[in-house]
């Protein structure tokens, strides 16, 4: 009994301790130092939030670069339900789902799609591609939208992320600020 | 693989060996003053701490009132959470109004965390409300790391101290680790998190309106929110594993930037890494703590090199330049099998990846790496304490074939150390393997596999290797949130957490009462390649021998199957 009773004693001060003081005192300063990143790195637009330059959304319209699949449900990239698609290599669904996104991206481009833009990403929420896969979308977007390709290959690239430190991750495409970027064109015409 | 992924591995590796030395000569440190002591406002809530609980941590307690204490404080812990769980809809902090967890997933939950596994059987932002994981399961997140290191430095004071009662004031090696260490650690890697985009905050989920929206979205587009980053960076450095959301560290908001990922895949190894050092640091003899370092890096290498290898080369089934299901692009393929290698080689559990998709012997090797109890670094404490036992088995085991007395560090290893041993070495297998015999000859158990053929046998065998071992990660297609799968497995991780400290503490009582004896030319040098590699050998033979018949019927039935294009 004395046991438990220094026990429970003990374990409500770390979890005070732990569980309030340390999350708190975490927040204030995170909330001070890096105040949009810890509030979700928020993309507002006209005062209208249009998402997270961290967090992906679906593309289906052909003047719009195309995200990977996402097995989040109900619907794709629902982000209060991050979902892997959770298929194993030998599993015929996953070759059979892999083939119908080959023949889509191949009816509007002639180019060969990356391996990540026919896989479905581990979170369902992933917000970029890589610049090949931005790259064999190029065409079918300037196509869509009336604009020379020169000119949206220089968006994408302004939008294409390198390795940071020049090393660390892969070089990557936001999917999201590309979009948006190239629907503020179109409305400054 | 390119020149950037042998970059990325060995910038990991150098950073990874200088921050675990300074941090195992710091822990040391820690570990060897008087309670009460350290820096300076760490000292004061130290102190505190004693002051308002009303107890002594000077006093030195026997194996068993040690024992009875970290059991008293477990047992505390357990009706805590569940009950946090089951009332968080009446309790504040809730603002997306969730439920009460039903009663099987509440207490495969509470020993998952009690029991420092972090196995998930829910999803994290569909089910617990903002106090029930901070007040939960961050809490869990230190306090079961900080018990396993309470464990391990009990067992090294047991080699150290000789004809002594005592291995040390469980209270205050538990305040100690928490405050001196476990603390100011997480603060350092939050801030570093947050700065790459991880989120802290309290709002409610935000609504936003997408570029396109679609019918079936048109009901809630929303963005979860919640005190992340405070989670996050202690689930990876108490070799927790359990995440925030639902995909754990894949999510953009837990995980944002390589950069972050290199922080976080850091933070897993760091302690178990450092405490090899502690070890050596404490026994006066670094040489020592470099052997248990080395004979685990050259198993952990083993199995990255196979992983690698696995996930580089094309599956021949699908005709993909590269295996990116499962995988973020930020981090690609290198990252990713970096993560599932090291979070599995630490009894972390924590993913970046999908590990249902990883490919046959990609998947093999995470498998593997629990499967050998969790000693490659192994859990905060935890893992250190495995090896410990695994170096007195290899002792044991030389001596016979020598004819000598078996000893380790000046200390006799007599039937008692080898029957506690065999204890720890023969339950985790037995709570595999029954386990999973259990499963797929029951209709509860194979109604919940997600991928047919065999490899839906490797997601039970991997579910249960992971429970059985308190690592947490998993083959996520299985539907654990079951009944069936949420008491079977929450027994599994029970058995595996307390089966195993007990008797290490027993050992640690034994060993301190015995003598020291001194080195003399019939001593087997318990440093060096020999002495390394016979551990090595011995890890891998307990090890294999147990699982090979297992991993044949999944993973190597499966990598046959992909080679030869068969269904």
């Amino acid at each position: 009994m004395k046991h438990l009773i220094a026990s429970l004693k003990i374990f409500l001060l770390l979890a005070i301790l732990t569980g309030i003081v340390y999350p708190l005192f975490v927040t204030g300063i995170g909330q001070l130092v890096f105040n949009s990143q810890a509030n979700g790195s928020i993309i507002k637009e006209n005062g209208l939030v249009r998402g997270s330059s961290l967090i992906g959304q679906e593309f289906r319209q052909s003047k719009y670069f195309w995200s990977r699949p996402s097995a989040t449900s109900p619907a794709p990239y629902n982000a209060c339900a991050s979902s892997g698609s959770n298929l194993g290599p030998t599993n015929p669904k996953l070759k059979e789902s892999i083939e119908a996104l080959r023949t889509k991206f191949q009816i509007d481009s002639s180019i060969k799609p990356s391996s990540e833009l026919l896989t479905a990403s581990g979170s369902g929420l992933d917000p970029h591609i890589s610049p090949a896969g931005a790259h064999c979308q190029v065409e079918r977007v300037a196509q869509n939208r009336g604009l020379a390709k020169e000119l949206v290959e220089k968006i994408v690239l302004s939008h294409t992320q390198t390795r940071q430190l020049g090393i660390l991750g892969e070089p990557v495409v936001n999917v999201l600020t590309l979009n948006l970027e190239l629907d503020r064109i179109r409305a400054d015409k | 693989m390119n020149g950037f992924d042998f970059a990325q591995l060995a910038l990991y590796f150098v950073l990874l060996l200088t921050l675990g030395y300074f941090l195992g000569k710091y822990m040391a440190f820690v570990y060897q003053k008087e309670a009460g002591s350290g820096f300076l406002p760490l000292r004061l809530m130290e102190n505190l701490t004693y002051k308002c609980a009303g107890l002594n941590p000077h006093v030195d307690m026997t194996w068993i009132e040690y024992s009875r204490s970290l059991m008293g404080f477990s047992l505390v812990s357990f009706i805590f959470l569940y009950a946090l769980q089951r009332m968080q809809n009446i309790l504040p902090l809730n603002p997306e109004h969730l439920q009460a967890v039903s009663p099987d997933s509440a207490f495969n939950t509470t020993v998952s965390f009690i029991s420092n596994t972090n196995w998930q059987g829910y999803s994290g932002e569909a089910t617990l409300s903002y106090l029930s994981q901070m007040l939960g399961l961050t809490v869990q997140n230190f306090v079961s790391a900080a018990v396993g290191m309470a464990v391990l430095v009990a067992l090294i004071r047991g080699i150290i101290r000789h004809q002594s009662d005592g291995i040390g004031n469980f209270w205050s090696d538990l305040v100690r680790s928490i405050i001196h260490i476990l603390m100011p650690l997480s603060v350092i890697l939050s801030l570093l998190l947050i700065s790459q985009g991880t989120i802290q905050n309290f709002s409610p989920y935000i609504e936003y309106k997408p570029l396109e929206v679609h019918n079936a979205q048109e009901v809630s587009q929303k963005l979860a929110m919640g005190p992340v980053a405070s989670q996050v960076s202690i689930k990876q450095l108490g070799t927790n594993g359990g995440g925030f959301f639902n995909v754990n560290s894949c999510h953009p908001y837990e995980n944002p930037s390589p950069i972050s990922n290199l922080c976080e895949l850091l933070a897993i190894l760091l302690i178990p890494v450092g405490l090899c050092f502690t070890f050596g640091f404490m026994v006066n003899n670094l040489k020592e703590g470099l052997t248990m370092l080395i004979a685990m890096s050259s198993i952990f290498f083993v199995f990255l090199i196979l992983a690698l290898w696995a996930e580089f080369c094309q599956n021949p089934t699908l005709s993909l330049a590269s295996n990116m299901e499962g995988k973020e692009t930020r981090f690609g393929i290198v990252n990713s099998v970096l993560w599932s290698v090291c979070t599995t080689a630490a009894s972390n559990g924590s993913v970046n990846c999908m590990h249902d998709s990883l490919t046959p012997l990609g998947g093999l090797a995470p498998m593997v790496l629990m499967q050998l109890g969790e000693v490659i670094y192994g859990g905060v404490g935890s893992g250190l304490y495995g090896m410990l036992v695994f170096a007195l088995v290899t002792v044991f085991v030389a001596g016979l074939m020598v004819g000598r007395t078996p000893e380790y560090l000046g200390k006799k290893v007599e039937a008692f150390e080898m029957k506690m041993s065999s204890m720890i070495l023969l339950v985790p297998p037995f709570v595999v393997l029954i386990g999973t015999a259990l499963a797929v000859s029951c209709d509860a158990g194979r109604s919940s596999v997600f991928n047919s053929g065999v490899h839906g046998f490797s997601e039970i065998l991997y579910a249960f290797s992971s429970a059985g071992n308190n690592n947490g990660s998993a083959f996520a297609g299985l539907n654990a949130n079951t009944p069936f799968y949420n008491y079977a497995l929450g027994t599994a991780m029970f058995i595996a957490r307390y089966w195993l400290a007990l008797p290490v503490l027993a050992i640690a009582g034994s060993l301190a009462k015995k003598k020291q004896i001194p080195v003399s030319s019939g001593t087997i040098p318990t440093t060096g390649i020999l002495f390394t590699s016979f551990l090595v050998c011995i890890v891998l033979i307990v090890g294999s021998l147990t699982f090979i018949p297992a991993l044949a019927l999944g993973p190597i039935v499966e990598h046959l199957q992909m080679i030869y294009g068969a269904k």
